[in-house]
């Protein structure tokens, strides 16, 4: 449509789109507004000369300005938009990052493979009710040996190759010691675990003086071989986390009879033979038993009315079978790069 | 105990193979723990008999043998050994032979004379470690016959490690009876002819101590054959069981001893004077072993004496003295039994062990003295002739192990294994191990046999009912006890949470010996004397830790020896600390750091540990436990740490802990890198009990008010910090400490310190005026109490 109104809109709408689509940034884009649209700016004079204008076209010249105005506008808006977008784009551009290089700050340590195993038992067993129970390391002779109905110059003391302080006073040997203290002072039923460090006068290629043994106590009315057989395989299974096979094979110990060792199909090798096993396709890693009622008469437990079973494992080997750590040694000597490896 | 398997096999012998037969072993309790083979492959051995002698033309020391094999032509052989004569049967290897060490017998020309195969000596044959020359054989081994075949060398020795209750089992006649009993077959024990005494002569014997020897049985034998050999299938017999052949006195008293299990000992009886005494050493007495060495004896230690002083160790040595020796020809055989608990211990507390101390200490069947004795003399005197007298047997029967019948309840076995048994089962188990059984209502009356040492109450004999009948038969129950919900403190301390916290803070648990180096140790706290083990392992290892930071030093100086220069690491455990009520064994957590803070990394500067850094670790630590404002940093010294840098940390006026720098002069004696800083935290005192307790959130600004003061360096922050908190009362929710500063832009002895007041209420905002009034009161206090000023 020809503008007949003498005032000029055109040019100006033009001279406003072209000033639009050169600004080069938001401020610049925002002095055009305020050239031609603020309050004295020049499409807002125009309609302020309307009033020169005979009445009679004053409504059409004032639209035509309102078109205008409404053009330059749309202009500016579209602009702006386009600016802020490109401004984006040119903060994110800037803001590019090596997203490969490494995190800052503190990165974290680690749990010792014994703890490491030893929490895995402890909760595996705590699913199973069975709580955590804790004694003194160093021990009375009578905790250590006589109250589990080893006497001394028993055969089976000889083999344990103890440490003394003096004739009573000696490093626990077993985590068995436990047993006692807790049937001492707690009475029947009795569910527990005991973990902790024990200690034996033996230091070789494939022993330590100090390693690790979490010792099993339940003792109720009804408990027989067969549930021991149930929580051991239990597990042991949930330990491995495969379906092993076991064998409880007879032995001795002087606090539970009937007394077993048990063996797992060697988790190296599946039971074909290996070094690990000695090509004998098992691995002993438990002994076990029915609690003796000798030792039920030295705790004052009364051995018509209860039963119970024991069991005690040492961890370093089951840590060793489990993340096949091949020199107990390994586990003292705490260097921090073997450490690391379990975290 | 190591045994030959065709030995075995002679008393009882049921259908299975080797392998399956030690398995059987095995699952019965009797661990079998190697099987090899008697002896290594061979093959093309046969018994030849040497005809001819003669000298070799072109070497002195060979000789050329004519051997017949039995065939129609005799072979000529070259012979080096020097014990080669004719008459003799010695193992010959033929042309094709195989020797051990896949070594193979070819026709070969000896210094010009051909040969046309090998006589063999014993470790040729891989049948002793040495040998000087060639194995002679008995003059009934047959011409021509299979070397192997004809000496049984496809056998097997088997060695089962027994537990120390199986005493009955550490000979053949013991292991036959439960080889029988699992396989239900049959049993044919050696049969001991009683030996008729040819002469009259007998030794008089006395039991002084029949608590520790209830029976000694002995016999006379005269006239023996000093030059006589241990024939060859005895000393394979004794090779196969891992006994040593020496001489034909010795010889058959191991040979009874691996066949009954009854430890016998022969004396030379010229050298005994007058009389057997049974009785206690006097303290002093000194005794020549056979050993060579001497002993002086204790008087709990049971000897066998003449009238004139000890002979032998009870049940354990000879002595010297009495020894039986190449020119013996008069001799007295003993066969006692020694009570296990007089024997026991005794040659360990003299250094010694043997394989009749090992025996006695687990129980000798007591009813075997005299068989033993009888089986003996037989094989004596059919290799050394000479004449029997009678056999003495002294006997106080009331001193020895009474059998007492055992109830065995068939019900109570039910119970126990988990698994109920016909009657007829339990009752044929314990029957075929010779058990005397009368049943009574329910069960059984069981009489054990004799030397079943192992068997005193009821649940022992269930457990010989599930061994023989297999464990692996027992079924496997999943029925849980009772359990329920059990009490769970909910504040209790959480060891593993602790250690958690440690371990996201950058620190490596690490796991020491609970003894340490006495050394260092007394570097550390010089004043506590740790607990001392009697026979440590090493002279590092021998003092009981009292703290945990010997353990911690060791591993950070041991690390950074091996190129880890930043350590960070904790160890949880128990520490023993001497005191006036006995020693203490406390559960501790001990942490050292040492190095940069964080891993070395890009975009941020190394910031080695100090102080501050350890400082806010153990505050982590010490919020855990619910309580952390109870707590508390007192300045305190301790021998190991840096005067200016160690604290004591108190929670209700306890001290509970230790936090501080590891004092320069140690770190440098421990070849430290970097400053090292060290804390140690009672477990127990984090179990405070203290459980959170609610306030609501006020729903009003907080505002806050930012002082810097001065003060005088000595002052210390705990000391403002309690004042403010004082004057400012309960408006003051918090109180941040933003800066410290001390320098040349102050006075010298002054610093300033930045805080923020962060001030609220939760029933109206704070007006100016309320503000400005606290912050007044709290100037004031600290200006008239510490002399604190507003920096400029």
């Amino acid at each position: 449509m020809p503008e007949e109104s003498g005032l000029g809109i055109d040019p100006l709408r033009d001279s406003a789109l072209a000033a639009i689509a050169a600004a080069p940034d938001l401020v610049a884009l925002d002095q055009v507004r305020v050239c031609y649209l603020g309050k004295s700016g020049e499409l807002t004079a125009l309609l302020k000369q309307l009033g020169g204008l005979p009445k009679d076209e004053r409504p059409a010249a004032g639209a035509l300005i309102n078109v205008a105005k409404d053009a330059v506008a749309q202009a500016i808006e579209s602009r702006k938009s386009l600016l802020e977008q490109s401004a984006l784009a040119a903060r994110l551009a800037a803001g590019r990052l090596d997203v490969t290089l490494p995190g800052r700050g503190q990165r974290p340590g680690g749990l010792h493979p014994v703890t490491r195993t030893l929490r895995r038992i402890e909760r595996l067993f705590a699913d199973a009710g069975f709580a955590v129970a804790e004694g003194p390391e160093v021990e009375t002779a009578y905790h250590n040996f006589e109250a589990l109905n080893i006497p001394q110059h028993h055969p089976a003391r000889a083999m344990h190759d103890t440490f003394y302080f003096d004739a009573d006073l000696l490093l626990r040997t077993h985590t068995s010691p436990v047993q006692i203290r807790v049937m001492t002072e707690q009475a029947p039923p009795l569910k527990i675990i005991a973990p902790g460090r024990v200690y034996r006068c033996d230091s070789d290629l494939t022993h330590t003086p100090m390693f690790h043994q979490v010792e099993g106590l339940l003792v109720d009315e009804q408990v027989s071989f067969a549930d021991l057989k149930g929580v051991l395989y239990d597990f042991l299974t949930n330990f491995f986390e495969r379906d092993l096979k076991l064998r409880f094979r007879p032995s001795y110990f002087p606090f539970t009879e009937p007394s077993a060792e048990v063996d797992i199909a060697c988790v190296m090798c599946g039971g074909a033979g290996c070094r690990v096993c000695k090509q004998t396709g098992w691995l002993e890693v438990l002994g076990c038993g029915m609690v003796y009622p000798e030792v039920f008469r030295h705790v004052g437990i009364d051995p018509d009315r209860y039963l119970g079973y024991a069991f005690g494992m040492g961890v370093e080997r089951l840590a060793m079978l489990r993340y096949g750590i091949d020199d107990i040694r390994l586990y003292f000597e705490n260097d921090l790069r073997f450490l690391r490896q379990f975290a | 105990m190591r045994f030959s398997e065709s030995w075995l096999r002679e008393w009882v012998n049921p259908s299975v193979d080797t392998q399956t037969l030690a398995d059987q072993l095995s699952m019965a309790g009797l661990e079998v723990d190697a099987i090899t083979p008697a002896a290594p492959p061979f093959s093309g051995v046969a018994v030849g008999l040497v005809l001819e002698v003669a000298s070799h033309p072109n070497a002195e020391k060979l000789h050329v043998c004519t051997v017949d094999l039995g065939a129609a032509e005799p072979l000529t052989i070259v012979c080096g050994a020097a014990n080669v004569a004719a008459g003799m049967r010695v193992p010959v290897a033929t042309i094709g032979a195989v020797m051990p060490g896949d070594f193979k017998i070819k026709r070969a020309k000896l210094r010009g004379v051909e040969s046309f195969g090998m006589i063999c000596s014993a470790s040729e044959l891989g049948l002793a470690e040495t040998s000087s020359g060639i194995l002679p054989l008995p003059a009934d081994a047959p011409l021509g016959m299979d070397f192997r075949a004809w000496l049984g060398l496809d056998d097997a020795c088997i060695e089962v490690d027994l537990t120390p209750d199986r005493g009955d089992c550490l000979s053949i006649a013991g292991l036959a009876w439960e080889v029988a009993a699992i396989n239900g077959c049959a049993l044919t024990p050696v049969v001991v002819d009683p030996a008729p005494p040819a002469i009259d002569d007998r030794f008089e014997v006395s039991l002084d101590a029949p608590e520790h020897c209830p029976r000694y049985a002995c016999r006379i034998l005269r006239g023996i054959d000093p030059a006589a050999l241990t024939p060859l299938w005895m000393r394979e017999r004794l090779r196969r069981g891992g006994i040593r052949a020496i001489s034909p006195v010795v010889d058959v008293t191991n040979y009874v001893l691996l066949e009954l299990g009854q430890p016998m000992h022969g004396f030379d009886l010229g050298r005994i004077e007058r009389e057997v005494r049974v009785r206690l050493a006097a303290a002093g007495e000194r005794l020549h072993l056979l050993n060579g060495e001497t002993i002086t004896l204790r008087p709990d230690t049971l000897v066998i004496a003449d009238a004139a002083g000890p002979l032998a160790l009870a049940g354990i040595m000879g002595g010297a003295a009495s020894a039986v020796e190449s020119e013996t020809r008069d001799i007295l055989l003993e066969s006692a039994f020694f009570a296990p608990a007089g024997i026991s211990g005794k040659a360990r507390s003299y250094g010694l062990h043997t394989d009749s101390s090992h025996r006695f200490e687990r129980g000798v069947d007591p009813a075997l003295q005299v068989r033993a004795l009888e089986r003996a003399t037989k094989l004596l005197l059919a290799i050394v002739g000479g004449e029997a007298g009678p056999v003495v047997d002294v006997t106080a029967a009331d001193r020895l192990p009474q059998r007492a019948p055992l109830t065995l309840r068939a019900a109570r076995c039910a119970q126990i294994l988990g698994l109920e048994l016909p009657d007829e089962t339990i009752a044929g188990i314990l029957e075929r191990l010779g058990m005397e059984l009368a049943p009574i209502a329910g069960g059984w009356q069981v009489t054990p046999p004799s030397g079943r040492f192992d068997l005193v109450h009821e649940v022992d004999l269930i457990a010989d009912v599930g061994r023989i009948h297999g464990y692996d038969r027992i079924p496997v129950s999943h029925a849980t006890s009772a359990a329920g919900t059990r009490a769970r403190p909910e504040m209790a301390f959480d060891l593993d949470r602790v250690r958690l916290a440690l371990v996201d803070r950058g620190f490596q648990e690490v796991i020491t010996y609970s003894f340490v180096n006495p050394e260092l140790q007394a570097r550390i706290e010089p004043e506590v004397k740790g607990l001392a083990l009697a026979n440590p392992i090493s002279a590092e290892l021998s003092v009981m830790r009292p703290s945990l930071w010997p353990g911690l030093l060791h591993t950070a100086r041991y690390n950074q020896a091996r190129q880890q220069e930043r350590v960070r690491i904790f160890e949880t455990g128990l520490r023993f600390r001497p005191g006036p009520d006995g020693l203490r064994q406390e559960a501790a957590i001990g942490g050292l750091a040492i190095g940069a803070v964080d891993p070395e990394q890009w975009g941020a500067p190394a910031r080695p540990v100090d102080f501050y850094s350890l400082k806010a670790d153990v505050e982590a630590l010490l919020a855990l436990s619910g309580d952390l404002p109870g707590f508390s940093f007192v300045p305190a010294e301790h021998p190991a740490l840096h005067p200016g840098q160690s604290a004591r940390i108190d929670y209700a006026g306890r001290p509970v802990g230790l936090l501080g720098m590891l004092h320069p002069g140690l770190a440098a004696d421990l070849d430290l890198t970097g400053d090292a800083f060290l804390f140690e935290l009672d477990q127990a005192a984090l179990s405070t009990g203290v459980l959170p307790g609610f306030t609501p959130v006020s729903r009003f600004p907080a505002i806050r008010r930012d002082l810097a003061i001065l003060v005088d360096e000595s002052v210390i922050y705990a000391d403002l910090a309690d004042a403010i908190r004082a004057a400012a009362g309960e408006l003051l929710r918090d109180l941040v400490l933003f800066d410290v500063y001390a320098g040349s832009k102050l006075a010298a002895g002054q610093k300033s310190l930045a805080l923020g007041l962060i001030l609220q209420v939760s029933s109206q905002t704070l007006t100016d005026q309320v503000v400005d009034d606290l912050v007044g009161r709290v100037l004031a206090r600290l200006g008239s109490d510490f002399g604190a000023r507003l920096r400029d």
